[in-house]
């Protein structure tokens, strides 16, 4: 008998059970996973509609780098540290990708490839050649693994525990996204849709590309031990990017590449239990989807309605020939 | 003491009412909406625009004519502070441009941005008023208001929810025209705003222009359309990399100039216009020359 490819699917299994006997660990999973894809979700609407989609899949593999020798300068695996590493080499990332475009005829792609793949290898030969002091675990850098976030360190308030600690911190960095999204949206907006009008607005464009690069940097360090370096970007591209087939407004956009980015969480969370893979994996396997049916069926924007709208103007250029 | 207080004061009606007019009105004159000494600008050590000299007097229209790579782009963009200075200096309303931003209206190219953003026509209106409201203020009703007015005044408050990207060529050029009246300048710089527009647009861009001019403000247009540049300008500002000429039309705009500004790039086309450019003016100095 041929065995299947796939388990078997059980409703049970799949849907009931992670909830009905593990609630309270499904419960932070999901949460921690909706809070990445959130955050990621809303800092990538603006990362997409500037174009900087390749800068941030290049600051993201710098991080690998960048935490490494944070960690073997001060030999802890604390939060500051790490984030400061982070920092450092998505700022250095994005000015080396600039110096190189600004004094050479290289053109940004192959500038972003030149400057990502550098930086990566460099990790990738600190990981492993310091492998035996380093105590970071290369492939839950590079993968991530919502299901091994430390739960059990219980973050308190006032004496009172108020859930895992890394979730915790997860929202506080979403909620300063919120703030900031917030406060500075006017900016945002018009930066990005026209620099040269901001600038002569008053409100200075270089200032809120570094001031967002900065804000991306820190954003990805926080989520790559859930999604890792390499899936980040899924989190930050597809929730932007779906949303904008579905609206002409941005701020419909940032509601509902948030309200996509629950989905992925969850969907991905019960994708990963039932094929018993990696939830980071099935988040993005989920993002992916949701993309392809709505690119597909998007009222005005999808395929399909673009077929539709096409057909009546051939039957009349049909007519018009007749 | 008084003439210090004269020179100071941009609006001669704040003066005091002891003082006379006349006297004023010099000093209004003196602080020119744009004044431009010994500019040098370079793309990565190699100058685009050197040694340029201008002072644009108030309540005229200018056009920047020049060959493509000329540097007119560039020279607006240096007026905003968009691109680092070699040399010399620019002066808005007698200040430093981050002085002046208010009284700075900009339209640029078409091209420039992307048209797929997700904002519809009265989002990107009210942008104009961005510059108005400090951080953290968002756009009052009476903003919303103002915006709603000025798309009105291109005749496109009907498009006014649509994205930009359903809107004609024509009608982004509207609505970048209406984003420029709605930021309330005395400056506008505009780059080519006539470029892929249909004939009405043009016509509707050039009304608006003449009456911004009758409220005496000042319109800088970068234009590339020979033909036209000696009916829309008063005034031309002839560019290649340097000034070529600058001044009134009718004594700027003639062959000898527009050749050493475009050199051996002077396309047959141009010469037609140019011939028909200097029937017109010298026409009228001398007689029977048509025919």
């Amino acid at each position: 008998m041929r065995e299947s490819f796939f388990p078997e699917f059980d409703w049970y299994t799949v849907f009931v059970q992670p909830w009905s006997e593990y609630g309270v660990n499904s419960f932070w999973i999901v949460l921690m996973g909706f809070l990445v894809s959130g955050t990621c979700g809303l800092v990538g609407c603006f990362v997409v509609l500037r174009r900087m989609a390749l800068v941030g899949d290049a600051i993201s593999h710098s991080l690998l780098p960048g935490i490494t020798l944070a960690f073997l300068l001060t030999n802890s695996r604390d939060t500051l540290p790490m984030m400061l590493g982070a920092i450092v080499a998505g700022v250095a990332t994005v000015a080396l990708i600039e110096a190189i475009r600004y004094s050479s005829r290289i053109k940004p792609d192959a500038a972003i490839g030149i400057v990502f793949s550098s930086l990566f290898a460099v990790g990738v030969i600190l990981i492993t050649a310091f492998a035996d002091k380093v105590d970071l675990d290369a492939e839950c850098v590079l993968y991530g693994e919502l299901g091994f976030i430390p739960l059990q360190d219980v973050a308190m308030f006032g004496g009172m525990e108020i859930g895992p600690e890394p979730a915790i911190r997860m929202a506080i960095i979403a909620l300063i996204a919120i703030v900031l999204l917030i406060a500075f949206f006017k900016e945002l907006l018009v930066t990005s849709f026209d620099a040269g009008l901001a600038a002569s607005l008053g409100i200075n464009p270089t200032r809120y590309q570094y001031g967002l690069t900065l804000f991306l940097s820190i954003v990805i360090v926080s989520s790559f031990e859930s999604v890792g370096v390499v899936l980040v970007i899924a989190m930050i591209i597809f929730p932007g990017a779906t949303a904008m087939l579905l609206t002409d407004r941005l701020p419909t956009t940032l509601w509902l590449a948030t309200l996509i980015s629950a989905l992925y969480a969850l969907l991905g969370f019960h994708l990963a239990t039932w094929l018993n893979a990696s939830i980071a994996g099935g988040m993005t396997v989920i993002a992916g989807l949701i993309f392809g049916i709505v690119w597909a069926v998007a009222p005005n924007r999808g395929l399909i309605a673009k077929f539709a709208k096409r057909a009546p103007e051939s039957e009349r250029i049909a007519l018009d020939a007749a | 003491m008084k003439t210090i207080r004269q020179s100071r004061s941009i609006d001669p009606t704040i003066d005091n009412p002891m003082q006379e007019p006349p006297q004023s009105n010099q000093s209004a004159k003196a602080i020119a909406p744009l004044e431009i000494h010994d500019l040098t600008v370079a793309y990565t050590k190699r100058p685009v625009l050197y040694g340029i000299d201008l002072e644009v007097p108030q309540g005229s229209i200018v056009g920047v004519i020049g060959p493509n790579g000329a540097g007119k782009s560039t020279l607006i963009k240096a007026v905003m502070g968009l691109l680092p200075v070699a040399s010399g200096w620019i002066k808005v309303f007698g200040k430093p441009f981050k002085k002046a931003v208010t009284r700075v209206g900009y339209v640029p190219q078409r091209e420039s941005v992307d048209w797929d953003f997700p904002v519809n026509a009265l989002d990107v209106v009210l942008m104009g008023r961005y510059g108005r409201l400090g951080p953290f203020k968002r756009p009052s009703k009476a903003d919303k208001e103002i915006a709603m007015a000025c798309l009105e005044k291109v005749k496109m408050e009907d498009y006014a929810k649509r994205q930009i990207s359903n809107l004609s060529g024509g009608q982004q050029q509207r609505v970048f025209l209406a984003r420029a009246l709605a930021q309330e300048s005395d400056l506008y710089l505009m780059d080519e705003p006539f470029v892929g527009v249909d004939a009405s647009t043009e016509a509707a861009i050039i009304d608006i222009l003449r009456e911004l001019q009758s409220q005496g403000k000042t319109l800088i247009v970068v234009h590339h359309d020979l033909t036209t540049a000696p009916e829309y300008f008063d005034r031309i500002l002839l560019l290649n990399m340097r000034v070529v000429a600058f001044g009134k039309t009718e004594d700027v705009f003639n062959f000898e100039n527009l050749q050493k500004a475009y050199g051996g790039r002077l396309s047959i086309l141009s010469e037609v216009a140019l011939t028909r450019a200097r029937k017109k003016f010298e026409g009228d100095t001398r007689e029977n020359v048509s025919e």
